[in-house]
């Protein structure tokens, strides 16, 4: 490796050689470059899935009612079950230490929205202060409903980003303007962000005012809930579980349903869905690394053809040298010194320009299920080295190979 | 310098064995000229690479310059072909990405020669050959007499004792010939031990002795009169 004189031999051939060397380190390199580009998308596909899944708090708990599919105590079949004020204070009181937040939710039915003469078709929703953090909703502007809101049934909307860029297109800011809910007028004092649009087509008003105003009694239409963080994945489902089935077999006995009555109380918890995804998530990692792998083995494939082609090339060369008196593995050494030389030098050149490429485009890709396609450098970087090695292993053979050869019969190789 | 006794070598195809030198005996000293004649087939060739430590022999002893050469390693022979023999052949067998000079020089890089000094003695064997002026072309820019004298003097470069020639002017006109003949004249006449595969009467009669083979064995070995080839040039 050190031998000066065998660098000296190596740089000749490679100057002289040039359209070769070329051809051999840019199928190298555009090897590298592909396999790259492809780890970077498998990343960026992974991100985009997560991102898609994130939009709600991880650990949120959705609760709403349905119909009884069964009869229970006398009550007959066919009863559709509404969920009450008493029944979300009772399962905050009894679950308060494994509750981070909790709110109840009203769909505010036949209102008419207005914004001075431009009527609004977006959906009114009547949510408590911790909702905000439920949703994962992101303040713009603004602030979300308070506890002081709730408390004093306070006349006051939160609005979505989108019918912000909609409706308030004339004024700077929504906040401070008014809209009027059948009549009643509300000050708009926020505005939030959200992932999807279609969540963002959304007016919050306080729980408490939108039961007073709008004839809600004491009725509710769902609740939600988030788990505190725990300290790992598996406990956190557990946690779930564990909450779901408690609030669950509360309602259940509060409304008189028979515990194995699966339609009247439903409950849909996001960790138990994001153990599905989870387990999605690896099984795309898996893919990707399957298809990783079968890059590097075509690459290594192509590594070592391109080291047959060559030493098939220099097969009377190789005869030459040898009638001069050069031993068997002074060529073997040749031949793999300048293999390992142009592919490293073409390998890490192909790294370090798909890397860039990633660094460059790969922020502003937005496709759905594709974000920030990027590669981990020394995922990338051992992949190199692993092709390198094994494309040296792969070109020893036929090298070996030449070196054995006849010289006479390499003489003849016209 | 070379002594080979009672020589055996076949070649196998498939079932058959084609048996090429049926026990060859003879004898090479320092400084002469030796033309090795037959028609194809009479197993020259053969005998040339057995020489040149290309092939092995099946039976028999192959001395050269006092050293037994038999069940060589690769590596041995690469050595002992490195130390002892200059090979010159028909299609001359330069690197084609190589100029002269560093063709000339290869041998010597594998004796381990440094390269300042490589290039020097290449200069030097090229001169010798009259042809230095082309030390940085390429075999392609050059003639074919001009390229088998390139690989004289390559062949010349790592001060072989014996130098090996299969059939030096096979592939050059009449004219060309003579101009190498008398290269190689030239240097036996410095002391140089050459020998040289033919099947041309008028190359053979350049030499010192002419050797001829046919079917495997040596049919006839004289000395002759040697015609200089300085006269045709």
């Amino acid at each position: 490796m050190f031998d000066l004189e065998r660098w000296q031999e190596i740089f000749d051939t490679i100057r002289k050689n040039k359209l070769r060397t070329f051809l051999t380190g840019l199928s190298v390199a555009s090897g590298i470059f592909i396999l790259v580009i492809l780890l970077g998308f498998g990343q960026g596909m992974r991100n985009g899935i997560e991102n898609e899944f994130k939009q709600d708090a991880s650990t949120s708990v959705w609760v709403w009612p349905g119909v009884t599919t069964k009869e229970y105590k006398g009550l007959n079949p066919g009863r559709r079950i509404q969920l009450v004020n008493d029944n979300f204070d009772m399962a905050n009181t009894m679950f308060k230490s494994d509750i981070e937040y909790g709110s109840p939710r009203i769909f505010v039915r036949g209102v008419n929205v207005n914004y001075g003469k431009e009527a609004l078709v977006y959906g009114v929703q009547g949510v408590g202060a911790d909702f905000q953090f439920i949703e994962n909703a992101g303040m713009i502007e603004g602030r979300f409903i308070n506890y002081t809101d709730e408390v004093s049934t306070a006349k006051v909307a939160i609005i979505g980003n989108k019918i912000k860029k909609d409706v308030f297109k004339k004024v700077d800011s929504p906040i401070g303007e008014f809209i009027d809910i059948s009549g009643i007028p509300f000050k708009v004092i926020g505005v939030f962000k959200e992932m999807e649009d279609r969540e963002e087509e959304r007016i919050y008003i306080p729980i408490t005012t939108s039961q007073k105003a709008f004839n809600g009694g004491n009725k509710l239409n769902n609740m939600s809930f988030t788990l505190p963080p725990a300290e790992n994945f598996d406990q956190a489902v557990a946690q779930a579980v564990n909450f779901k089935n408690g609030v669950k077999s509360y309602l259940q006995q509060a409304h008189i349903v028979a515990p194995d009555d699966t339609g009247a109380i439903e409950v849909w918890s996001a960790m138990e869905e994001a153990k599905r995804f989870y387990g999605l998530t690896n099984s795309i990692k898996i893919f990707f690394w399957f298809v990783g792998v079968c890059t590097i083995i075509a690459g290594v494939v192509g590594v070592s053809n391109i080291m047959m082609i060559v030493v098939k090339e220099r097969t009377r060369e190789i005869g030459i040298r040898k009638a001069l008196g050069a031993k068997p593995w002074s060529i073997v050494g040749m031949i793999l010194h300048e293999a390992i030389f142009v592919t490293a030098i073409s390998g890490f050149g192909g790294l370090i320009f798909s890397m860039a490429l990633l660094e460059l485009v790969g922020p502003h890709v937005e496709v759905d299920y594709i974000m920030n396609p990027s590669v981990n450098f020394n995922a990338a970087f051992s992949t190199v080295i692993v092709l390198i090695l094994a494309g040296t292993l792969a070109g020893f053979v036929p090298a070996w190979r030449a070196a054995k050869v006849k010289v006479i019969e390499s003489l003849r190789d016209e | 310098m070379i002594e080979i006794k009672d020589l055996h070598k076949s070649y196998r195809m498939g079932s058959n064995s084609l048996h090429v030198l049926k026990g060859i005996n003879f004898k090479v000293e320092e400084g002469e000229l030796v033309a090795i004649m037959g028609s194809s087939g009479s197993g020259k060739s053969t005998l040339l690479n057995i020489l040149g430590m290309l092939d092995g022999a099946d039976s028999g002893d192959y001395i050269l310059d006092n050293v037994p050469i038999k069940n060589l390693s690769e590596t041995k022979a690469a050595q002992y072909r490195n130390k002892f023999l200059g090979f010159i052949f028909q299609s001359f067998n330069l690197i084609n990405y190589k100029s002269a000079a560093e063709n000339v020089a290869l041998p010597l890089y594998y004796q381990k020669v440094p390269r300042k000094e490589r290039q020097e003695k290449a200069l030097q064997y090229l001169e010798r050959v009259g042809l230095k002026p082309w030390a940085d072309h390429l075999p392609s820019e050059l003639s074919g007499g001009q390229k088998q004298r390139v690989a004289i003097a390559r062949a010349m470069a790592a001060e072989p004792k014996v130098l090996l020639a299969d059939e030096p002017t096979g592939a050059l006109d009449s004219k060309t010939s003579y101009e190498v003949m008398d290269l190689i004249q030239k240097i036996n006449d410095e002391g140089n031990t050459i020998l040289i595969v033919t099947h041309e009467e008028d190359i053979a009669h350049m030499c010192k002795r002419i050797v001829h083979l046919k079917d495997g064995v040596i049919v006839e070995d004289k000395k002759i009169e040697q015609v200089r080839a300085e006269q045709y040039v």
